[in-house]
């Protein structure tokens, strides 16, 4: 048993490294889509807007099962037309740059009004004083943006890490997929094991969320820093 | 693709035997059916967590913190397979029955989640309830449950529609874990035509746009109820 629970450890290593890899990529192309949903460029609005209305209109189950098998075609593909032997995609490879995909959606969108929130004024000083557009971004913009995306964050931290729950259906061995591995292997009388290690793995989840609430309480405090609390 | 598309637009979208319930129908059923009964049970256990007695209002923030805090696909196989693996509950007539069916397990499951989500976006807008609105009623004489179900819940379920809604398309969106229980929704039908075909796009892409028009459709009808019941508020 306690090399099974073991196992459940090792997993939820992953998966805290999964959501980790997941948030950020998924950030940076909040900040990428974000920087062309409120771009001048129609085409880029363009793009930007189906990007996020595409990718939150379809679960993400769907699109992980769609991208991952899709994209293991097309490399199947490749290697048969080269004459080399398959490739099999990492899972780990697969499950991150899913999640960042689908959840970079979700990041424009927060991120987008995270930067409407900031007042035009602090631009048009920053423009007045003679900042260049990456001293106005990294020193006026993005630290007053954090303060109103924080929330956002905070709320697709939360779903990003269930959701990595979600992986082991393409065969990572994260918790779950340890969790019935345990499963497998192991027979208690009046068939108590599934649901112990099931629990298990539900209450690994539920302490990396439990903690990740107190860690962006602290973050939305710092970040608020020279503001009064807003009243509840 | 082609063949694909001719075997399988059925099962998508009409049904087909042996069900004679198309994925499409049967991600809508559990749609509707987990959001009604998780809403019916909310409604009750949000007011009793702003207003109850302590002796109530911590077990219902335990559900609730439990419920949000782990992922759906763990609360599905926990009572899924975890519950009917439990030799007691296979051996009584009644439970065994319950359990054994993988619909009856999928829709509990997602009720009792979207029930705990709809808990606290609830709670939030019972909370929210303006005091002025309170004493007002108050001072017109309402008190218990005539001020409960003439002023606070009627302001209070205006002020969650918005939140609901997003609450309901990920709800939407939950329901193609179904599949993985052999329930077979939209995704099942789509895995079982990937499962025959071998052609990844066609067999998931279709499952996405059906699932993308479904949402729209959600979206628009919650639009709707917004225009009707928010009308007071100033349009954004």
């Amino acid at each position: 048993m306690s090399g099974y629970l073991r196992q459940l450890l090792a997993g939820i290593v992953v998966t805290i490294e999964l959501a980790s890899l997941s948030l950020l990529i998924a950030f940076v192309l909040g900040l990428l889509g974000a920087a062309a949903k409120l771009s001048p460029n129609r085409w880029l609005a363009m793009a930007g807007s189906a990007y996020t209305t595409v990718i939150r209109a379809v679960p993400d189950l769907v699109l992980m099962l769609l991208m991952y098998y899709s994209v293991q075609n097309l490399v199947n593909a490749l290697t048969d037309l080269l004459g080399q032997p398959q490739i099999d995609i990492d899972p780990f490879i697969a499950g991150v740059s899913v999640l960042g995909f689908i959840y970079g959606a979700y990041f424009t969108e927060t991120i987008r009004g995270a930067v409407k929130a900031v007042p035009r004024g602090q631009l048009e000083a920053a423009a007045a004083f003679g900042l260049t557009r990456w001293q106005t971004f990294s020193r006026i913009l993005f630290p007053q943006m954090m303060r109103f995306a924080l929330p956002g964050i905070s709320n697709n931290w939360q779903v990003i890490l269930k959701a990595t729950a979600l992986v082991s259906i393409i065969n990572l061995h994260e918790v779950i997929y340890a969790a019935q591995a345990a499963i497998k292997g192991s027979s208690w009388p009046g068939g108590l094991h599934v649901l112990f290690y099931l629990s298990v793995a539900g209450l690994l989840y539920l302490a990396l969320t439990t903690v990740s609430n107190f860690v962006f309480g602290y973050l939305e405090k710092r970040y608020a820093a020279g503001f009064e609390r807003m009243a509840r | 693709m082609i063949d694909l598309i001719k075997q399988y637009w059925q099962p998508y979208l009409w049904g087909s035997p042996p069900n004679h319930i198309s994925g499409l129908a049967m991600t809508l059923w559990l749609t509707v059916a987990s959001c009604v009964m998780g809403f019916a049970f909310a409604l009750p256990l949000s007011v009793a967590r702003a207003a109850g007695p302590s002796w109530l209002r911590w077990p219902i923030w335990v559900f609730t913190f439990v419920f949000r805090g782990t992922p759906l696909y763990i609360q599905l196989l926990i009572i899924y397979s975890a519950i009917y693996g439990l030799d007691f509950v296979r051996n009584t007539p009644g439970l065994g029955a319950f359990f054994k069916d993988a619909l009856n397990c999928t829709i509990l499951a997602f009720t009792v989640n979207t029930c705990a989500y709809t808990t606290e976006l609830l709670t939030g807008a019972v909370k929210a309830t303006p005091r002025g609105e309170v004493e007002a009623a108050r001072s017109l004489g309402l008190a218990g449950a005539s001020l409960y179900l003439r002023i606070i819940l009627p302001s209070a379920l205006r002020r969650a529609l918005p939140a609901y809604s997003n609450e309901v398309i990920l709800m939407l969106h939950a329901t193609s874990l179904a599949a993985t229980a052999t329930v077979p929704d939209l995704l099942k039908v789509a895995r079982d035509a990937y499962a025959d075909y071998y052609l990844p796009f066609p067999a998931f892409g279709i499952a996405a746009i059906l699932y993308a028009c479904l949402s729209m459709t959600f979206i628009w009808l919650f639009r709707k109820a917004e225009q009707k019941w928010l009308r007071h508020l100033p349009t954004t």
